[in-house]
């Protein structure tokens, strides 16, 4: 699926917090600690998070607060991660999903 | 199972409110949210936001503080991070935390669970770049991620709070796409609040005059939204006053307000009731906030769509019940405790018919157009819950085996009201006929081994 790396929509209020830095598809990605790991994402312009199971279409958040469930995102080898509610930390391998979690 | 004498979901204001109120009177009191810090969605981050931040969020928002400061300081168990996956009839409540199962009993239960804002089915809002207003509002308070072109779309006072933030921020808004209809304006005149809801009306007015002064391309009366792109959002069409229009963005932020999360209160089968006015099911619950299950009672906008000051209150009138259901205190002193607070909350109810009937959501975004998208998840389209129902299909549990809509991983928590009110309609039922998805837990993802696992 075609990724869209683009400039970021977004700019930053100024931030004391600790730097952090995990992985997108094997890119690295800078963020602050306490960010959600779909802030992070989304603030580095990288979308889609993931491809739809039923057409492979791209998606991406909706509603940042862990009920629609577009953000699923596959981290350090776990699919089907909520990537708003989840807190990013060092190091993290975050992966695109496609399709549903395998079980 | 651990016990508790309460537990309350869910830490926004009416949580918060109500942990902190119960915790000082002395009753062992826990509090669960799927959040890492209190505050909800309203006062999101409000522990962790940096002073800049707060001030240019505003003095509304900088109210949470005092109220996370006084949970902290109240003997509350707040644990955080804690996904409650299953409330039962019986007050049993499964949390799912850091990968591990755990399951408490407590015999006085509130669900403070707040509001989501509606879906805004239009073509394109599945495209990635599109977000609820709220999702935005919720990057800007939780780590300062201020948007530069975005397009705000829809109406409420969400929408123009977002607007007053993202350019105090120093934000930029490409445009401001106002669905207010014209006869919402003249209806909801007719329910002007008296002098208690002037307040309100004035900062709204106020509100709106700054993003005036500010100059932002505001178009009113909009319809006919459309989101184009290919692999992500890259404009927006609309009609303004009789003429069509294409902005460029990748950034659309959509909103027709908030409705209650009723996941949850669904899941231990309380009664609701579709409310006409606010366009959303909300549970049935007395003046102390019961619903129809023994010892389980609502506070806030789970309840229905009140606000966050309300919802603070609401929580202590709930907790004031709740130690009377506890043996805490009698009536008599339950009325004297929760009287401030009740005549607190009548004044802040007061204007919700005015702003409810102001900014009811357009027809075309509560009914779609066929080809638009109404489950997200399994990707069913409103035309094909139309001809199922035309076809033989009763009611959303029914759509669920036609089409798979509310079957996958949000369990149809943003499908839910559309589908529900596209049955109804094509089937020229009510709201309270057509009924809404059956809601069976576990209400968040849990493996087997969790499970296996689990106390």
């Amino acid at each position: 699926m075609p990724s869209t790396p683009s400039a970021s929509p977004f700019t930053r209020l100024p931030d004391s917090r600790p730097v952090l830095h995990f992985s997108f598809e094997g890119r690295k990605v800078e963020a602050r600690a306490g960010d959600s790991l779909a802030a992070a994402l989304l603030a580095a312009g990288i979308l889609p998070f993931r491809a739809t199971p039923v057409s492979g279409s791209p998606r991406a958040p909706w509603c940042m607060m862990g009920v629609c469930f577009d953000c699923l995102v596959e981290v350090d080898g776990v699919a089907g991660r909520q990537a708003c509610l989840l807190p990013v930390a060092e190091g993290m391998r975050v992966r695109r999903q496609h399709g549903a979690k395998a079980l | 199972m651990e016990p508790f004498d309460a537990t309350v979901i869910g830490a926004g204001p009416a949580g918060m409110a109500a942990a902190s109120l119960l915790a000082e009177q002395g009753v062992r009191t826990l509090l669960l949210d799927e959040q890492p810090g209190p505050g909800g969605q309203i006062y999101r981050g409000i522990e962790t936001a940096p002073a800049e931040l707060r001030r240019l969020l505003g003095a509304d928002y900088a109210h949470g503080a005092a109220l996370a400061a006084r949970l902290r300081a109240s003997g509350t168990e707040y644990r955080p991070g804690a996904a409650v996956w299953n409330v039962t009839a019986a007050r049993e409540i499964w949390y799912s935390h850091d990968g591990a199962s755990r399951s408490v009993h407590s015999n006085a239960v509130l669900v403070a669970t707040g509001a989501m804002e509606r879906p805004v089915p239009v073509p394109g809002w599945i495209l990635p770049g599109v977000m609820g207003a709220g999702a935005v509002q919720i990057l800007l308070k939780s780590g300062g991620f201020v948007p530069q072109n975005a397009v705000l779309a829809g109406s409420g006072p969400l929408l123009f709070l977002l607007a007053q933030q993202v350019l105090a921020a120093g934000g930029r808004i490409a445009a401001l796409l106002e669905t207010t209809a014209r006869r919402s304006e003249w209806a909801a005149l007719a329910r002007l609040p008296g002098p208690a809801g002037w307040g309100l009306l004035a900062k709204g007015l106020k509100l709106q005059a700054e993003l005036r002064a500010a100059g932002i391309s505001w178009y009113r009366r909009v319809t006919d939204l459309a989101i184009e792109g290919e692999s992500h959002a890259e404009a927006i069409r609309f009609t303004s006053a009789g003429r069509q229009h294409r902005i460029e963005t990748a950034l659309v932020a959509l909103h027709e307000g908030v409705v209650p999360h009723q996941q949850m209160t669904r899941a231990f089968e309380c009664i609701h009731r579709w409310d006409a006015l606010q366009h959303c099911f909300r549970p049935i619950l007395d003046e102390w906030g019961n619903t129809d299950r023994a010892g389980i009672l609502v506070a806030g906008d789970a309840g229905g769509i009140a606000g966050a000051r309300a919802a603070e209150h609401a929580g202590r009138i709930a907790a004031a019940e709740m130690l009377r259901q506890l043996g805490r205190v009698d009536a008599a002193g339950r009325d004297r405790l929760a009287a401030p607070d009740r005549a607190a909350r009548a004044r802040h109810l007061k204007p919700r018919a005015f702003l409810d009937t102001l900014y009811t959501p357009p027809a075309a975004v509560l009914r779609p157009a066929d080809p638009v998208m109404v489950c997200r998840c399994e990707e069913v389209r409103a035309g094909q819950l139309r001809a199922v129902a035309a076809a033989g299909c009763q009611g959303p549990n029914q759509a669920k085996s036609f089409l798979r809509a509310g079957m996958g991983p949000c369990q149809g928590r943003i499908c839910g009201p559309v589908v529900s009110a596209i049955m109804a309609e094509t089937h020229g039922k009510s709201l309270d006929d057509i009924g809404y998805y059956r809601i069976r837990p576990p209400l968040k993802p849990v493996t087997l081994g969790e499970l296996a696992a689990s106390e």
